[in-house]
């Protein structure tokens, strides 16, 4: 008889080799190929996602790429499914604590039968029962790289395509292509063999985005520039790359958004929203409206502008193969959840943008399409020339985009300074208003 | 120390009565609960008001409870319990009911197991079986109770060495069993090569490893012996009864289950060695959990559930007979009415109503029950011996 273990590799889409005492290591994804226009283009059916209001405290650690599991104050207990007491000590005082990742492979199954579409599309189906070095046993997806059991096993979080986080096993050591594993593709929005527009690559954080999809192996790459007659340098070194296409894009106008949306709306499988205004004004500082609504024009009515047009086409093909729509970034700032007031009016623009991206959120969830949300601290630019390092340099935040989309983070907040400014607004966002106030 | 229980002695249970099976229907819950009841009272004979107490258990009832049932069918008892223990549920139900009618707060109690199945119920169920199966197993591959199993018996194998030919003899010996059972689902007999090239739904689990989901209710009366022996009823009674929740919570997987734990009050009760029933109905959602009920429930150590079905063949007519009626594998699932199958079914050989399917000279027979998959195993466990009347 084979073994459950032999069974998996029944794969149409990752090639793996096979050994009788070894997992077999992922194989490389060819690039997929052109589809046939005749052939119907697959709809999504979302994996279940329904939760109770406990365990969303799973998925809200998962969204930042944290593994935690609800911690009892008390007796210290580690535990799992999600309660709403201690099965210990009944405490009520469960604080959701990051874990430590080992555990134990205890048994593996491979469903040949599921009562659900998702999986049923997606067959043979691997999934293990793990105990987890924290304590408790966990049912996890399993990484097609984890051998038989028993055996040592990592556990990680990951948000699936219904927007909840679930438990993913992986090998404790992964190999080179570890990512193109079948489950995984699935729960996350890998760039490579995908088309991408990037809103705008006129800026430095614009050009190192470009550059950084480019070299995760994106399929194409359009390139927004509005004003194209306003010429800025670095945009032709970029153009150059033969993966990349210069497509004139006004966030401000309307029609601008529509025409390239007829033109390329459903071909585009992750959009990065990276346009933005930023001046650095409070409100006495600089009289009238005009820079105020140049930026609201821009970060907020331009992501809707954008989310009217290129929102509702990559919700029609979130499931469109191996390269299917997967991911709308959005360029925001850690000013977005408590005012900068030496930034004020772009903070508030900030704000604003956050609100609607939430809202994106939960429109391109029935699809599948995830939103993933950028919050930088100070940005190495012009306009943050008086700020005080720390900055972010674009390179690095370009590297957290693509590195979000890998790993299906949804919310990232790179750099020092955003993570303590994150960190603060958790302790006490009342707190992190006074202490703003005063470095102003 | 704790207080002496009091025994079951002086309980009867009477009129075993099956409502046919039927793979789908397009009927409530109620409608099975109510031919259930009606069964009852037209095998008895005794009039619907005298059920004065009514125990039930069923999974599709909702929004309703034992309450509306009352009203739907027009009963007024002055006792009700609604047991949702699933396949533990006739175990729990019949000890409820026992120390009801004790207590003298019933006299007659209908104990029913009921469900319907309609063409996407059974899917529906699974995914809001409980807060733990949404939160932390559905998501996962929705493969229901199927995969919780397939670990299971995946574990069970690896660490005591039983194969798939070993829960093959199993499920081919109540299929042989079924055959003498005209309520079963399946009428055709079951080959070993037939089980073992049954496509696979979880490895290691394959089709006839599973059970069919179906419609369907099982009941049965308890009383005092003497109401019973006054009404002239055949009957049957109670020796030992256990049941136990959430045993062994920090086993990594299950391989050992409740029973275990309250074994020996069970055969203390009874005042009797395992070796001396002449038959057994375990539960067998899969056959691994009727394997482990045989070493739990003390027929063989643990790990030895494997040699043990070796060596026995387990038809009614067999060295050690099990799930005469066929079981669930063989019978089909009717939801909570599968937590009543093997109390009906012992109830019957106890009062020579088993047919062709009869347990030569049978005088004891244990029934084990076991519910309710919340998470990665069942939680409730039960069992009672019951004995012929004398």
């Amino acid at each position: 008889m084979t073994s459950p273990v032999m069974k998996t590799t029944a794969n149409t889409t990752t090639r793996t080799t096979t050994h009788t005492t070894t997992a077999p290591v992922t194989a490389a994804i060819d690039k997929p190929r052109r589809k046939n226009p005749v052939l119907r283009t697959r709809q999504i059916n979302l994996p279940p996602g329904a939760r109770g209001r406990v365990a969303l405290g799973f998925t809200a650690a998962a969204a930042e790429g944290r593994f935690a599991l609800q911690a009892c104050e008390r007796c210290a207990a580690v535990q799992y499914p999600p309660r709403e007491a201690c099965h210990r000590c009944l405490s009520t005082e469960l604080t959701w604590r990051d874990q430590p990742d080992g555990g134990h492979l205890v048994c593996t199954t491979t469903l040949r039968h599921s009562n659900d579409l998702f999986f049923r599309e997606r067959l043979p189906w691997r999934l293990g029962l793990v105990r987890l070095d924290a304590g408790p046993t966990v049912m996890v997806h399993l990484h097609g790289e984890v051998g038989g059991e028993p055996g040592r096993i990592r556990v990680g979080a990951r948000i699936d395509r219904a927007g909840m986080a679930v438990l993913i096993g992986y090998p404790e050591q992964g190999s080179a292509h570890m990512a193109d594993d079948r489950m995984l593709r699935e729960m996350t929005s890998d760039p490579r063999f995908r088309k991408v527009l990037v809103t705008d690559g006129k800026s430095a954080v614009g050009q190192a985005i470009v550059r950084a999809f480019v070299e995760a192996g994106a399929d194409l790459v359009w390139v927004g520039h509005a004003e194209p007659w306003k010429k800025l340098g670095g945009l032709d070194d970029i153009g150059a790359l033969p993966q990349v296409t210069l497509v004139p894009l006004d966030l401000t106008d309307g029609r601008s958004v529509t025409e390239l949306a007829g033109e390329i709306a459903g071909k585009v499988d992750i959009v990065v929203n990276n346009a933005e205004v930023h001046r650095t004004f409070g409100i006495a500082a600089r009289r009238g409206t005009d820079v105020a609504r140049a930026e609201m024009d821009i970060n907020y009515f331009g992501l809707l502008r954008l989310a009217q047009e290129f929102g509702p086409a990559l919700k029609g093909r979130s499931a469109d193969g191996l390269a299917s729509a997967t991911a709308w970034v959005n360029l925001l700032s850690i000013y977005a959840l408590s005012s900068f007031p030496t930034h004020g009016t772009f903070s508030a623009s900030k704000a604003a943008a956050y609100s609607l991206s939430q809202c994106l959120r939960a429109e391109m969830r029935p699809a599948g399409i995830r939103v993933v949300n950028v919050f930088p601290g100070p940005i190495d630019d012009d306009w943050n020339q008086h700020v005080p390092p720390p900055k972010l340099a674009p390179i690095a935040l370009a590297n957290a985009i693509v590195k979000a989309l890998r790993d299906g983070v949804e919310d990232v907040y790179p750099g020092d300074v955003a993570q303590e400014w994150l960190a603060r607004w958790r302790d006490n966002p009342k707190v992190l208003e006074r202490e703003l106030a005063g470095e102003g | 120390m704790t207080r002496r229980r009091r025994s079951y002695e002086g309980v009867a249970v009477a009129v075993p009565v099956t409502v046919p099976y039927v793979r789908y229907s397009i009927r409530s819950a109620h409608w099975f609960i109510g031919r259930a009841i009606a069964a009852l009272i037209d095998e008895s004979g005794i009039a619907k008001d005298a059920i004065d107490g009514l125990c039930l258990s069923s999974f599709t009832l909702a929004p309703d409870t034992a309450v509306g049932v009352t009203q739907h069918l027009g009963l007024a008892p002055r006792w009700l319990d609604h047991v949702p223990t699933g396949g533990a549920s006739g175990v729990m139900c019949l000890r409820r009911a026992a120390r009801a009618v004790q207590a003298g707060d019933a006299d007659i109690v209908a104990c029913v197991g009921a469900d319907t199945n309609h063409v996407d119920s059974f899917r529906q169920s699974l995914g809001s079986f409980s807060d733990f199966a949404r939160d932390a197993t559905w998501p996962y591959g929705s493969g229901g109770p199927n995969a919780i199993f397939a670990f299971i018996t995946a574990h069970y194998m690896r660490t005591y060495g039983a194969t798939r030919e070993d829960f093959g003899r199993l499920c081919v010996d109540q299929r042989s069993n079924a055959l003498g059972n005209p309520h079963a689902m399946f009428k055709k007999p079951l080959t070993m090569p037939e089980y073992l090239d049954a496509r696979a739904i979880a490895d290691p689990i394959h089709l006839f490893d599973c059970v069919m989901p179906c419609a369907g209710a099982e009941a049965f009366l308890v009383m005092s012996e003497e109401r019973a022996r006054d009404l002239g009823l055949a009957h049957v009674v109670v020796h030992g009864a256990i049941e136990r929740h959430n045993a062994y919570a920090d086993d990594p997987i299950f391989f050992r289950g409740g029973w275990r734990v309250d074994r020996d009050d069970l055969y203390a009760q009874a005042g009797i060695a395992p070796s001396a029933l002449d038959f057994v109905q375990t539960y067998d959602d899969y056959p691994v959990i009727a394997m482990i009920q045989f070493e739990d429930l003390g027929f063989c150590d643990k790990g030895e559930g494997p040699a043990f079905v070796r060596a026995h063949t387990m038809t009614s007519d067999g060295t050690f007979p099990n799930n005469t009626s066929g079981g669930q594998l063989s019978a089909g699932q009717a939801g909570a009415a599968g937590g009543f199958l093997g109390m009906v079914e012992a109830v019957r050989q106890l009062t020579d109503d088993a047919g062709p399917r009869t347990v030569p000279n049978a005088s004891l027979g244990l029934v084990s029950g076991f519910g309710m998959v919340t998470y990665d195993r069942c939680l409730c466990t039960g069992a009672v011996i019951l004995g012929r009347a004398s």
